[in-house]
């Protein structure tokens, strides 16, 4: 029943988002981002990973059009390598941390009582230090790394999704429909599962999409600090880190990772304000 | 079948009813009356043993179900009575449907959950029982969502979902206070014929006397989470004799016939943090004495009926 009504969503309010001119640009940039980085192997011009000392920190021109760092590895390659590392791992904490935020956040809204209280401090303790420390704590607990990363990005934005859901969840709770559910007979679960929950996906979801975007500039951080992917894996923030030893030398290579950044987390942030305007849910992700 | 006997709730140290009694057969339909505020709601919600979801708890009575007392039920039994044995109607059919599924798959959850029927033959029972329900085309309605349907459709619908497992008790809720005044009349003659088909033991909470008047075999008079009269109800529209259920038939619009001006009550219904002592409605009763301030009335039984009133007797000398 659930994917019916995601169908529905799906259908009404993405399609809507795409519809004004914004959305249609921010929409159509972040589609192509994601292609470019699912098919990255076949569209890079060269292998990310082959060095060429011969021809390092060459500037842009033919045929390395981004030009090549301190290795003489191809800037373009580089960057569309760095597509991939950036969505996955942002994506990856992102849907971990939706998952168990609204699981969290489902159970203390619905049960409430002590289970509610003692979810709730902690997660608003975590709420309390930046998104950084955090991720940067954690990283520091289990050592540097994707997998670490892409966790640390989770535990970062678990506290705002299960606030929300939570909230959403406690406004549904008094609606008629779900008492008449109860005076039905049916058991918490079904309840739970099969009415609220449907009903408090919408926000849940736009919220996802936009802390995509903050997930990439945090995965770009951990990455700038060295504390994310490892060489020679590209990733966005480490390719900055490396190009600020020769700012001058070669601003491409900083450049050029920093200004994918930029765009694709405006992209996003612009997309997920036309999905709130389409779903007509600015309301909803107050007071969370 | 279901028998409330003096059942009192409470809000932590508010006791918003207290003394209640009621009960009613197969075939049988209990009206419950009076104002907004007068418990008949919270009644209705401590029978289906939904007090605990508001943080009220039962403080007396019992609430007899074919021989089992309600009260003492645990929650997972209650949960198989609700929907399956005891049905309710609530209130506000507009917001009583999950905006996000269609009609179809709403009822038939009723029917897989009580009935134990497979998907299929839950849609099966789901068109007959739409079908009973005078729906027309019932698998094409099973495919709307409910913002696709009017009111009247949506209590139907929600009727429907009571109905779908067979319960032998019924409680609708105020079902037409949220309708227009046409599909009023068509749903409390569904519900009416309803209990003479299926031998439905209906509990009909309401306002309108005059609804009380067509359908009812008894009827509960409320005020102030008491029961102030109760009995057939010939005998409480003929000869009603509590000071306060005169006073809600003198409110009765009777058309034409009589040119004069519609009666109404003075003041409001008192709220549960002050409740006056004595009996509740001497601060609006126009034959109120020094008793009645004081001294909480004993039921005055004559014949079925009985009435909480110090002067019933002399109440009963001036009919209204």
């Amino acid at each position: 029943m659930a994917s019916r009504s995601l169908d529905a969503f799906a259908r009404m309010s993405i399609g809507r988002a795409f519809a004004s001119g914004v959305g249609m640009v921010a929409g159509g940039f972040l589609i192509l981002l994601v292609l470019v980085a699912i098919f990255a192997p076949w569209i890079a011009p060269f292998d990310y990973a082959a060095q060429n000392l011969m021809n390092a920190n060459a500037a842009p021109g033919w045929p390395h059009l981004l030009g090549t760092d301190e290795f003489g590895r191809d800037v373009l390659s580089r960057v569309i390598h760095g597509a991939r590392t950036s969505l996955s791992v942002s994506a990856t904490a992102i849907a971990i941390s939706m998952a168990a935020g609204m699981t969290l956040g489902a159970a203390a809204g619905y049960f409430g009582g002590f289970f509610e209280r003692a979810v709730m401090t902690i997660v608003d303790l975590t709420w309390s230090f930046p998104d950084i420390l955090i991720a940067l704590i954690f990283v520091a607990i289990i050592g540097p790394g994707l997998t670490s990363t892409t966790f640390a990005i989770a535990i970062a934005y678990l506290a705002q999704f299960t606030r929300l859901t939570r909230a959403q969840i406690v406004r549904l709770k008094r609606e008629t429909f779900i008492e008449a559910t109860i005076n039905l007979g049916a058991k918490p679960s079904h309840i739970l599962l099969k009415h609220l929950m449907p009903n408090a996906i919408a926000p849940v979801i736009v919220v996802g999409m936009l802390a995509i975007g903050d997930g990439i500039v945090l995965e770009a951080t951990l990455g700038f600090f060295g504390l994310g992917a490892q060489p020679p894996t590209p990733s966005w923030g480490a390719m900055m880190s490396s190009g600020t030893a020769q700012l001058f030398l070669s601003p491409w290579v900083i450049i050029f990772p920093g200004l994918a950044v930029a765009v694709t987390v405006i992209a996003v942030n612009l997309f997920g304000d036309e999905l709130i305007r389409a779903l007509d849910i600015r309301d909803r992700l107050r007071g969370a | 079948m279901l028998s409330v006997r003096d059942l009192g709730v409470a809000f932590g140290m508010v006791q918003p009813l207290s003394g209640v009694s009621f009960s009613v057969g197969k075939g049988e339909t209990l009206g419950i009356v009076g104002e907004s505020g007068s418990g008949k709601s919270l009644t209705a919600m401590s029978v289906m043993g939904l007090l605990p979801l508001s943080g009220g708890r039962i403080t007396g009575g019992t609430v007899e179900f074919d021989g089992q007392d309600l009260t003492k039920l645990p929650e997972r039994a209650y949960r198989k009575l609700r929907g399956g044995r005891i049905g309710l109607i609530t209130q506000n059919p507009m917001t009583s449907l999950d905006p996000l599924k269609k009609i179809g798959p709403q009822v038939d959850d009723v029917a897989k959950l009580h009935l134990g029927l497979d998907a299929a033959a839950a849609r099966a029972r789901t068109e007959e029982i739409l079908g009973t329900l005078r729906i027309p085309e019932p698998a094409l309605i099973c495919d709307r969502y409910p913002h696709q349907m009017s009111g009247g459709m949506k209590q139907r619908i929600v009727i429907a979902m009571a109905l779908t497992a067979d319960p032998d008790v019924l409680i609708a809720d105020e079902p037409t206070t949220a309708l227009d005044v046409t599909v009023q009349a068509q749903i409390i003659r569904l519900l009416d014929d309803l209990v003479k088909d299926r031998d439905l033991a209906l509990v009909l909470i309401t306002h309108d006397m005059s609804v009380v008047a067509q359908t009812c075999d008894k009827v509960v008079v409320m005020y102030a989470g008491r029961a102030v009269e109760h009995g057939p109800v010939e005998a409480i529209f003929d000869h009603p004799r509590h000071p306060y259920t005169q006073a809600l038939i003198g409110c009765i619009p009777r058309g034409l016939v009589e040119a004069k001006r519609l009666t109404g009550i003075e003041g409001t219904v008192p709220t549960v943090v002050n409740y006056p002592d004595g009996c509740p409605f001497h601060p609006r009763c126009p034959r109120a004495q020094a008793v009645c301030a004081t001294e909480p009335p004993a039921f005055s039984v004559a014949g079925d009926s009985a009435a909480a009133c110090h002067f019933a007797e002399v109440a009963h000398a001036e009919p209204a």
